[in-house]
């Protein structure tokens, strides 16, 4: 009898490929003999866009990558502007932006847990983590005055300074977070049929994590310890005190493990920032003061002829900074978050290269699933966590 | 006419199809609110309400929901199988329905539609016919979801309906008959332990029986956690990918039956169907709390477990299920043999 394998086309349109992910799956039955992630579906050209744009026009735009956590975004984008132009925002600033961000890891990895224990059936946990993500997107609405795209973050600081009774509210979200983590896995954690389903799927070695550039919790997963904000800190992450959690074998559960874990640590380090803030005043210096960058505080330019003067040419055109070319990574929810400008003198980027770590982590799909079935694609793409705005860009 | 009515075959015809309009469209108005309270329940676990906006409490949101799919356009995907199309979601309900007709709701001959020397074996007749439905509707669609969730229906069915059709025979060698009737009636006898009344219900004699009848029951009906052949995250719909408007409704309609009239076997076979403290009369109100209780149960599992993956279903069909329930055969013969050599 004649037999031949079956080509499906999973995607751009699947209730589980996490957007507008296509894997072109060559099967066996229901075994995998390859699988091809194909992606561009939801390309937005960022990166060509920036070359455009000031470096300030840039952070709405990175709002939009990864939509998960765009406080991250902000932050890698502003940084590696900052490292440019060699200024560094004021202790407080740094402070609140690691509140935020270690706030938008949290959101982060509760959408991800939600939708990949939605991926797997056990369609529960989704909404008990997106009460609490729904925390996280009102304390951003309260700081920002959007949900989603919070552009919050400045070159130099933020936009403006955080509203008063915000560090209450945080420490309070700090304080119940552990508990409901607790929650989630005590729906997940030792259900057989959710270690059945994750245990020894979609293994990725030490060995081949590193040689395909994987970072985050997948590289964290497969036992190496690499966080960034350990082993390169960045916003005075060095002054926190946090573990960092590693798995064991590097199979889908391990990776769970390591996010539900990252959770935890997350709202440690948020209520120490959440002190760090309080010591520093519940309100202060949110920007540095170097009018040639950073624009000057509205009161002063409706005053000051100077200040007004650096206004107009800030918003005008931007700020020059000097030929020359930076790269600042951070640990964002999903792995390592970079970007790597060149500047050619001009208000506008030469270049900006994003190093997208859903992108990079994404590469390692085929290698996880050869030789399975159908529904370790599925678990193995939910474990991947990716975000496709943030793959395509 | 007064001469047609007199003859007993007539009015036998008649009884019947009164019970045959009473027993569906009962079961009809069952499924939309079972489906209601599924919502509810599902909402209330996930911090959340369910439906709450159309008429009391959203009471009439069952037939919105109908309503609704009438209304929707039938679709017909290019190079289907155009009869088998049309065909595959009738045989999802039919064969469902058709269980019914052997269930003792109560006692006395009205609350039974036939009661047929053997039930139990009608019910494992139909409750195999429904895997036609699904087979049948995935590869009528010429859509590759949907054959593989064919496929997998096809093979999940199979391997369950062995170890569900075995865990029934531990209770058919209790009770002598394979009639459901007679299985409530030898259930009827209260045995005393130490001066507390032991109802007979067979799950207290036969409890890895029921275990095993209760997992092959979630299997037969593609419930979570073993919904693979619909797979949302996997399959996008499964076997029903391609189905819209109303064919879509009657596959729904067929899984939410199945689910009753699986749960009214269980609770004839094992459960004691209508027996319970007072008087005869309460027979119906007895079968009706003890349904509503395995149908909670059917609800509480979708909305808790994940999904099993394919090989892990037939790992524990053909290596767990299937033994244990030979076990569970030997078992029972040896402890009837031994009680009755005892008696004797």
């Amino acid at each position: 009898m004649r037999s031949e394998t079956m080509t499906l086309n999973m995607g751009p349109q699947h209730p589980s490929t996490h957007g507008v992910l296509r894997v072109a799956l060559e099967l066996d039955g229901e075994t995998v003999l390859q699988a091809r992630p194909m992606i561009g579906y939801l390309h937005t050209g960022m990166e060509k866009q920036a070359e455009y744009k000031t470096y300030t026009q840039s952070i709405p735009q990175t709002d939009r990558m990864d939509y998960l956590a765009p406080m991250s975004n902000n932050l890698a984008l502003c940084l590696s502007a900052e490292k440019l132009l060699g200024i560094e925002a004021p202790e407080r600033a740094q402070a609140i932006r690691v509140l935020l961000t270690e706030l938008s890891r949290i959101s982060a990895h509760c959408v991800w847990l939600g939708t990949h224990a939605i991926d797997i059936g056990a369609m529960t946990v989704f909404w008990y983590c997106f009460r609490e993500r729904e925390k996280v997107l009102s304390i951003y609405d309260q700081v920002s005055g959007a949900r989603m795209t919070a552009s919050y973050f400045r070159v130099g600081g933020l936009a403006s300074d955080i509203p008063a009774g915000l560090l209450d509210r945080c420490q309070k979200f700090v304080d119940e977070m552990p508990a409901h983590a607790d929650e989630y896995e005590t729906l997940l954690s030792k259900n057989p049929i959710w270690m059945a389903r994750l245990k020894n799927v979609a293994p990725l070695s030490a060995r081949d994590a590193i040689a395909l550039g994987v970072t985050g919790p997948m590289l964290r997963g497969s036992g190496v310890r690499w966080d960034l904000r350990k082993t390169q800190p960045y916003c005075g992450y060095d002054r926190y005190d946090f573990d960092v959690p590693v798995g064991a074998c590097g199979d889908a559960y391990d990776r769970y493990q390591v996010r539900v874990e990252e959770i935890r640590q997350s709202t440690r380090i948020a209520g120490q920032a959440i002190r760090r803030i309080r010591e520093l005043g519940e309100s202060g210096a949110y920007r540095l003061r170097d009018f040639k960058y950073v624009l000057p505080p509205k009161e002063e330019v409706k005053t000051s002829m100077e200040a007004l003067i650096h206004h107009f040419k800030i918003v005008a055109h931007g700020f020059f900074p000097p030929v020359g070319e930076a790269y600042q990574a951070i640990e964002a929810p999903k792995g390592e978050l970079g970007f790597y400008l060149i500047s050619d003198g001009t208000p506008r980027p030469w270049r900006m290269k994003v190093r997208a770590p859903s992108f990079v982590n994404l590469q390692s799909l085929g290698a996880m699933v050869q030789g399975r079935l159908v529904a370790d694609v599925i678990t193995a793409i939910g474990s991947i966590d990716i975000v496709l705005g943030e793959v395509d860009r | 006419m007064a001469a047609l009515w007199n003859q007993p075959d007539v009015q036998v015809a008649v009884w019947a199809l009164l019970k045959v309009g009473i027993i569906l469209n009962g079961m009809l108005i069952l499924v939309s609110y079972m489906i209601f309270a599924e919502r509810k329940i599902a909402g209330h676990m996930q911090a959340r309400t369910g439906p709450n906006r159309v008429g009391w409490f959203g009471f009439m949101q069952p037939w919105a929901d109908v309503l609704k799919l009438f209304f929707k356009e039938e679709f017909i995907p290019a190079e289907a199988n155009r009869v088998i199309f049309h065909i595959a979601p009738m045989l999802a309900v039919i064969p469902a329905l058709v269980t019914f007709a052997v269930v003792p709701f109560g006692p006395g001959p009205a609350l039974v539609g036939a009661d047929v020397n053997v039930g139990l074996l009608v019910f494992l007749a139909m409750s195999s016919l429904g895997v036609y439905a699904i087979t049948l509707g995935g590869w009528a669609s010429n859509n590759k979801y949907a054959l593989l969730g064919g496929l997998r229906s096809s093979a999940q069915m199979i391997s369950y309906e062995l170890a569900m059709g075995l865990s029934t025979i531990g209770v058919l060698m209790l009770a002598g008959s394979l009639s459901l009737v007679d299985i409530v009636h030898a259930q009827s006898k209260v045995a005393h332990v130490f001066g507390l009344p032991i109802p007979g219900w067979y799950v207290l004699y036969q409890p890895v029986a029921f275990v095993i009848f209760m997992i092959t029951a979630l299997a037969e009906t593609n419930r979570a956690p073993f919904d693979l052949p619909e797979a949302e995250g996997e399959l996008v719909a499964g076997f029903h990918t391609e189905y819209s408007s109303m064919k879509f409704g009657l596959f729904f309609l067929g899984e939410f039956m199945n689910v009753i009239s699986i749960s009214c076997i269980a609770v004839t076979l094992f459960l004691g169907g209508w027996n319970g403290p007072g008087p005869a009369s309460l027979g119906l109100l007895w079968f009706a709390l003890k349904l509503a209780l395995l149908l909670f149960f059917f609800i509480w599992i979708r909305w808790t477990y994940p999904r099993l993956r394919y090989d892990q279903l037939m790992n524990l069909g053909w290596k767990v299920l299937l033994p244990l329930a030979l076990a569970n055969i030997v078992l029972t013969a040896i402890a009837i043999q031994w009680v009755s050599g005892a008696a004797g």
